[in-house]
């Protein structure tokens, strides 16, 4: 049982493992000079120091409700043109190839823009979260509507269902697998540009907090805020993982582990 | 089967409904250039259960999709009680070659759908019906092709259609399972006499099942043959082995 308990939940921890202590010995024998690496009980050091002011939190916080509306605004907004232009022939042959078209912008290239027209504020990175994760969302509903088994449309039909209620038995459930794979895209790009936009120009924030501690040569801040990066990152990936499990656990893909 | 007293009464009620007519005449549809049904007449009586045989590309799928409504005729007219079919939609019910569950739906639902009003014990009921109450609430993902094709049959069968239409719906299990599922439709026919038009190119099937067989040739009826025999059929009963040959060779017939 104990053999059992360590190949399934112990192995995966072992390289981690090794690689933090090999990373402490390397950084305390002087290999690795504080300046460019510190050691990872510098790291450690440093965040206690950090949420005893509390002034990591209030960081975070800020970071994270910046996500969190750059999310809910741009995700909205691609679910919506997402449903729209699935169901909706007019609408799709409107709107599709322009938004394709502007999906070609790399968002982060508005990042000059951005800052003419919503100056430093919040109002730049919620912008920029949004125009990002509208677009995994976007196509990933879109295709998700688009891609429901006829055969499932039409037995709907004979049944009698149509409008609202088709939606809600068959158009919306069959698509929903494609659009959760677009919200775990969304979370990716959420994280990565709130990163860029924080590191080059903020008032608060993890971003801030990093780019602060350069000025300073304090690395094991650096590597703080990437390690709760890292963190955040993988929170929102579990927690979709977690959506996903609870709402298709009807999905045969989902049911070993349910 | 277990028939206790309450689905005897549903029965009562069910036969005051029956089965309804089905009337076509002059019936046409083409694809793309294609003529499919050439001004085809056709009459189903309430309550038959009718086959529908013919090489593949005859045109009987077609024919069964215009009675239900799936695709509209090009001409011609389909009266379900002297009434236009597309009316009476939820009157007619169909099976399809596939189950077509809703893998997100536990099996109650999936039979259930579309049904108003309080429809749970309708559905268990139907489920009772094939079998299969035991999996009211499992995924039909945890199904067998069998069993699934009986969930349909369940859903088809529990807002007690006028007419269930079957296009090839046994087609894909295999040759067990099928013989099942034949002695199972026509239990549930027996009981609840709605007008059954099955399609299909096994022509044992359709002479096991039906009251005439209707041959389909080049997109007009060709042949109609009543089959007399007493249900339930004997499985090589010599007189349906003369009945099978004779269509058979028609069918061949047809090649030419």
């Amino acid at each position: 049982m104990f053999k059992e308990l360590y190949r399934r939940d112990l192995l995966p921890w072992v390289l981690p493992g090794c690689i933090l202590v090999a990373w402490q010995a390397t950084a305390q024998l002087g290999f690795i000079p504080a300046r460019v690496l510190p050691a990872p009980t510098q790291v450690f050091a440093a965040a206690v120091k950090l949420i005893r002011s509390g002034e990591i939190f209030r960081h975070i916080g800020v970071s994270s409700l910046r996500a969190l509306a750059g999310l809910l605004v741009g995700g909205s907004i691609g679910f919506t043109f997402g449903l729209l232009n699935g169901l909706s022939r007019t609408s799709d042959r409107l709107l599709n190839s322009t938004l394709q078209m502007v999906r070609n912008v790399p968002h982060l290239a508005l990042i000059p823009l951005c800052i003419l027209w919503f100056g430093i504020d919040e109002g730049s990175k919620v912008f920029l979260v949004a125009f990002g994760v509208f677009f995994p969302i976007y196509l990933n509903t879109y295709h998700g509507i688009q891609n429901v088994d006829p055969g499932l449309i039409e037995m709907g039909r004979v049944y009698g269902l149509s409008g609202y209620e088709l939606f809600r038995d068959v158009l919306f459930p069959a698509a929903l697998p494609a659009m959760l794979v677009g919200v775990r895209y969304a979370l990716g790009i959420m994280w990565l540009t709130l990163i860029v936009a924080e590191t080059v120009s903020a008032s608060s924030g993890i971003g801030y907090m990093t780019m602060t501690a350069r000025e300073f040569l304090q690395t094991d801040i650096i590597v703080l805020g990437i390690l709760i990066y890292a963190l955040l990152g993988k929170l929102a990936d579990v927690s979709t993982l977690l959506l996903e499990r609870r709402w298709l656990a009807w999905h045969p893909a989902f049911q070993k582990t349910a | 089967m277990s028939s206790q007293t309450a689905p005897a009464r549903a029965h009562a009620e069910i036969d005051a409904i029956g089965g309804a007519e089905i009337r076509l005449s002059a019936v046409s549809k083409s694809f793309v250039r294609q003529a499919v049904l050439k001004e085809l007449n056709l009459v189903v009586r309430p309550g038959e259960f009718l086959a529908i045989v013919g090489r593949s590309g005859c045109g009987k799928s077609t024919l069964l999709r215009l009675i239900a409504g799936l695709d509209a005729a090009d001409s011609g007219a389909i009266l379900l009680n002297d009434q236009p079919a597309q009316k009476k939609g939820q009157q007619i019910r169909v099976m399809f070659q596939d189950a077509r569950l809703l893998p997100w739906k536990h099996v109650l639902q999936n039979v259930g759908i579309g049904a108003r009003g309080t429809w749970e014990a309708k559905a268990l009921s139907a489920l009772e019906d094939v079998g299969l109450s035991a999996r009211a609430n499992d995924w039909p993902s945890a199904l067998s092709g069998g069993q699934k094709q009986r969930v349909a049959l369940a859903r088809a069968l529990m807002s007690h259609p006028q007419v269930l239409l079957l296009d090839e719906p046994l087609g894909s299990l295999d040759a067990l399972t099928r013989l099942e599922m034949q002695k199972l439709i026509e239990r549930v026919w027996l009981r609840q006499r709605f007008t059954a038009i099955l399609v299909t190119h096994d022509v044992t099937e359709a002479v096991t099942l039906a009251d005439r067989i209707v041959l389909l040739k080049d997109g007009v009826v060709s042949l109609i043959h009543p089959v007399a025999q007493a249900r339930p059929r004997a499985l090589g009963d010599p007189d349906l082995g003369r009945i099978e040959a004779h269509i058979l060779e028609r069918l061949l017939d047809a090649k030419g």
